[in-house]
């Protein structure tokens, strides 16, 4: 079964003037298959958002973007902007980060989903009404409140909205940015069930990013770490916290407090590389508990590990190797 | 409670409540006044060398009973003790000197700072405030005492960056050595760590413990359970402006009282994907603390609430251990 | 430059200090628009200052006939008394800029501190204060300077005074609306929490961040009450001793400049006011955008990103 979306070396170059570039996205490949929840997992700075923006062709006139975006085999982003609009929303929706703050103030949450009914030509007039209290219904807001405004709503209800906003056009793919981010860990809940009940019910891939171990755990099926722009080690959810293959991995598991585990979060040292200049080596090397010679010179590729994922470091290559 | 002597900051049935502002056309029209009930009779107390987490949702009232407790916000009733001192209605300029003992550090490490200020004019301000450390040589060596403290060495390397120059998690321990270098008896941490990285957090509260354990009384603002579970020793459990469970951290989490609590703890997810419990989601959000519903405030969302929950408003009663305190007519049990 | 800090345990590296000092000279150097009215104001500026060492003639001497045509020798003409205009420029903007300089701090001094307690304080003295900004902003300029000018006299003191009281309400509002929210960081409710007096923090923490835009506010204010001196003196209510660019109109007027056709004494006075303000606006605007907290969005715009072509696979492109 060819995967529903997928990214192939997707790059992405933000033009900092003066003949500087921050190379923001460098080379993440991921697939999606239909009714797939798939976690891309980082802290701040990773390019996770960056990444999704590209794929979406949504990126300011100062990015440039190489690599292939492969909606159902078939490249979008090869064309540029005439490529990719056709897919946008109707195949490919997102959610973005604060989308329940970015709702129009002076419009009705109602007419807000009519008009990304209307403007992709789903429907119209009382049609496009009806579809919209639907809409609602399905992320578990009563269809009459539709007639009130945002500022009527409370931040999980409008993050419902924007939900049902971006399910408007019916597409195979929602990309969720940090859903649940600035909620309460009670709506977070309600949210992550809906999300869940909306993959089962409707078949509908879900692309999750966020820097939240924990919701990626208990929501995804499989996940990809990123680091500094690139993906460092991918693979079923369950395999990366209990056989990590990448140091990051592993230490940012560590670093992640837990209800009811014993031991204590520990930190990690230091701070992200700079990506507007080459690197040498692998990125993590100056913060790594495991780094050795080869780390500095030689930057790892994402290679097939035991276990079924993939992970970008030498030590899944001789684990023999001599600690520096 | 406090394991010498008297506890630092003691906390009996605070009230806090806002006006909700009612305009010249309503104050005119003799509208009823309305209020929000952000602090409905909270008790608690803190000792030396421990860390206090309040815990809850948005609108539950930690916030605010923190910075009440500071007194940077008046209480309408209770009573506020600090080392053994009735701080609750004393005028502010007679305040000033009980400044230095206690401090706050707020969440955002990115606002926190003044971003005109060095980071050795940023942690001797509260030095000059205060007319402490005596020579301008006796600032200097407090400042790079509280640096070294906050593991910021060695210090000459930070004292002239402006807060920009410096990552979140950095920016945050500057903010804390602000706070200590006056050497505080109490130090209220709001939301210290939400906005850092995951990466950086456990560094951030790790030096917390450490300076708890050197004596500090910490009350710590969190929404994060997880983060209380590990770091903090008591953990108090605030819905709709109380306090609905409180106790040592480890049988608040281990074996909770209050439904709301049960359904709180539930509803974390866990790192491990292998735990996927069976979340106990609650329909709908907190109600807002304008119109707080008879009874126990949280009957119209318990899951167990009974006929009795619709009337009897439960106090804060001994439920489980010695230590541990539910308010709930069903959690009497023993 | 790049400085390497230390995260416990690691080093990292960190940009180069890009501080926000000199945001007004920087403004200068980034934007044609400040630029041009920076260097047009500091070349009327040192005219006008130094009018008694660089003026070609004297001011009181007649060189020539009533109106006489522009010449070599007297490039802008001669006024109705026969004196050279160029002279009568740059006495004139002396007076005029003195005006606009004096009212305008007359206004700042009152409109700050009218904007900086009503914005730190709040509650009360917010409403009251507010209240009385209101009823200044209300009345209309023209017609209560020529009646107050009427009445208690035209002298240049009583001019800038008047001005002074109707400009301050504008700085007034801006100010008030940047203090608010400058009282609201984080920064400064923990210098509050530490115990900091009223007066330390109005003057380590907010008025540092209300300067810039106070400087822009005072540009934007000299434009206008410039103007007001102009119509002030244009009207006759001017101080009757003192030449500004306005009485320089208003002498011409008066003398039939217009049906005897000697544009010379009308136009280049009115031009230069009109230069004046328009480079003070400039310099003003543009200082006041550069500080505007503008709302970095990523602009979300389709169509805009680039395709590269990718060369080869990143393990060795890169």
């Amino acid at each position: 079964m060819s995967p529903l979306l997928e990214l192939d070396e997707l790059h992405v170059w933000f033009d900092l003037g003066e003949g500087h570039e921050l190379h923001a996205v460098q080379g993440v490949s991921l697939s999606l298959e239909p009714g797939q929840r798939l976690g891309l997992v980082g802290e701040s700075g990773c390019g996770k958002t960056t990444t999704v923006l590209g794929l979406l062709g949504l990126l300011p006139q100062n990015a440039s973007v190489a690599g292939r975006v492969l909606l159902n085999g078939e490249d979008i982003l090869a064309g540029g902007e005439e490529s990719i609009r056709p897919h946008r929303w109707v195949d490919l929706a997102i959610v973005f980060q604060g989308a329940m703050n970015a709702l129009n103030p002076v419009k009705t949450v109602g007419s807000q989903i009519v008009e990304a009914l209307e403007v992709h030509r789903m429907a119209s007039g009382v049609e496009a009404r009806r579809r919209a209290g639907s809409l609602l219904e399905s992320v578990g807001i009563p269809a009459d409140r539709g007639d009130r405004y945002p500022h009527e709503f409370s931040g999980g209800m409008r993050q419902r909205a924007a939900i049902a906003m971006a399910l408007a056009c019916d597409p195979s793919v929602l990309v969720a940015d940090e859903p649940t981010t600035a909620l309460d860990v009670m709506v977070q809940a309600q949210i992550l069930e809906l999300l869940d009940g909306l993959c089962r019910d409707f078949g509908l891939a879900l692309l999750l990013v966020t820097h939240d171990l924990p919701v990626v755990a208990q929501l995804c099926d499989r996940a990809a770490v990123m680091y500094a722009g690139e993906i460092v080690e991918a693979g079923a959810v369950d395999g990366l916290f209990h056989d990590p293959r990448h140091p990051y991995t592993r230490l940012l598991f560590a670093a992640t407090p837990d209800l009811h585990g014993d031991g204590t979060p520990v930190s990690i040292p230091g701070a992200p590389p700079r990506l507007d200049r080459p690197l040498a080596g692998c990125p993590f090397r100056p913060r790594c508990d495991r780094s050795f010679a080869r780390c500095a010179d030689e930057r790892p590729v994402l290679k097939r590990v035991e276990g079924g994922g993939t992970a970008a470091c030498h030590l899944n290559d001789s684990p023999v190797e001599v600690t520096a | 409670m406090s394991s010498n002597g008297r506890p630092v900051l003691d906390v009996e049935d605070l009230v806090v409540r806002y006006p909700i502002a009612r305009g010249l056309i309503g104050g005119a029209a003799r509208r009823p006044q309305r209020w929000v009930h952000a602090v409905e009779g909270v008790s608690f107390s803190l000792g030396r060398g421990e860390l206090l987490a309040l815990v809850g949702e948005s609108g539950c009232g930690k916030t605010t009973t923190a910075q009440t407790v500071l007194r940077l916000i008046d209480p309408v009733g209770g009573r506020i003790s600090f080392d053994g001192e009735d701080i609750t209605a004393v005028p502010s300029r007679a305040l000033r000197p009980l400044r230095r003992r206690m401090q706050i550090i707020y969440q955002d490490p990115y606002e926190s700072l003044d971003p005109r200020l060095t980071v050795r004019a940023t942690v001797e301000e509260p030095l000059v405030i205060h007319g402490a450390g005596g020579s301008k040589a006796g600032r200097a060596e407090l400042v790079h005492d509280a640096l070294t403290r906050v593991e910021l060495t060695p210090p000459e390397l930070f004292l002239e960056r402006y807060p920009h120059e410096l990552s979140g998690g950095q920016r945050q321990r500057v903010a804390i050595a602000a706070s200590i270098v006056l050497g505080p008896d109490l130090l209220v941490a709001d939301e210290p760590v939400s906005m850092l990285d995951v990466s950086v957090r456990a560094g951030v509260l790790g030096l917390l413990d450490r300076l708890r354990r050197a004596g500090l009384a910490i009350l710590m603002i969190t929404h994060d359970l997880s983060t209380a579970a590990r770091f903090a020793d008591r953990i108090a459990v605030m819905y709709l402006g109380r306090i609905v469970e409180e106790g040592p951290s480890r049988e608040v989490v281990g074996d909770p009282r209050h439904p709301y609590t049960k359904a709180l703890l539930s509803v974390v997810p866990s790192r491990d994907p292998r735990n996927r419990s069976r979340p106990q989601i609650l329909t709908g959000e907190a109600p807002d603390a304008v119109r707080i519903p008879t009874g126990c405030r949280f009957h119209p969302r318990c899951p167990v609430a009974i006929t009795d929950c619709r009337e009897i408003d439960p106090a804060l009663e001994r439920a489980g251990g010695r230590e541990h305190l539910a308010a709930c007519i069903l959690a009497r049990s023993g | 430059m790049s400085v390497l800090l230390n995260e416990p345990g690691q080093f990292i590296e960190v940009e180069p200090v890009r501080s926000r000092r000199g945001i007004v000279w920087q403004t200068i150097k980034r934007r044609p628009s400040a630029a041009f009215g920076a260097g047009i104001l500091t070349v009327v500026f040192l005219a006008a200052v130094l009018a008694p060492v660089l003026a070609p003639y004297d001011l009181h001497d007649q060189v020539g006939p009533v109106f006489g045509h522009p010449s070599w020798k007297h490039p802008l003409g001669l006024d109705d008394g026969g004196i050279d205009m160029v002279t009568l420029l740059m006495w004139g903007a002396r007076i005029s800029l003195v005006v606009g300089f004096a009212a305008t701090f007359v206004s700042m001094v009152i409109g700050g501190t009218v904007g900086l307690a009503a914005g730190y304080f709040g509650g009360k003295t917010d409403t009251i204060l507010m209240r009385i900004t209101d009823y200044f902003l209300v009345i209309p300029d023209v017609p209560l300077m020529i009646v107050v000018a009427a009445i208690w006299g035209p002298s240049l003191f009583h001019i800038v005074i008047v001005i002074g009281l109707l400009l301050w309400t504008g700085t007034a509002r801006v100010i008030r609306a940047q203090v608010k929210s400058v009282r609201e960081r984080v920064y400064v409710k923990r210098a509050r929490a530490l115990g900091a007096s009223n007066a330390r923090i109005i003057l380590r923490h907010v008025l540092p961040q209300v300067a810039p835009l106070l400087i822009a506010n005072t540009v934007l204010t000299i434009a206008v009450a410039i103007f007001d001196e102009t119509a002030l003196a244009f009207l006759g209510l001017g101080d009757p001793s003192r030449i500004s660019l306005g009485k320089v109109i208003e002498n011409a007027f008066q003398r039939a400049a217009i049906s005897t056709g000697a544009w010379w004494a009308i136009v280049p006075p009115g031009a230069l006011v009109a230069v004046v303000i328009l480079s003070c606006s400039l310099l003003g605007g543009a200082l006041e955008d550069a500080l505007n907290p503008r709302l970095r969005v990523a602009h979300l715009s389709a169509r805009s990103f680039r395709l590269r072509p990718l060369v080869g696979r990143s393990s060795d492109a890169l």
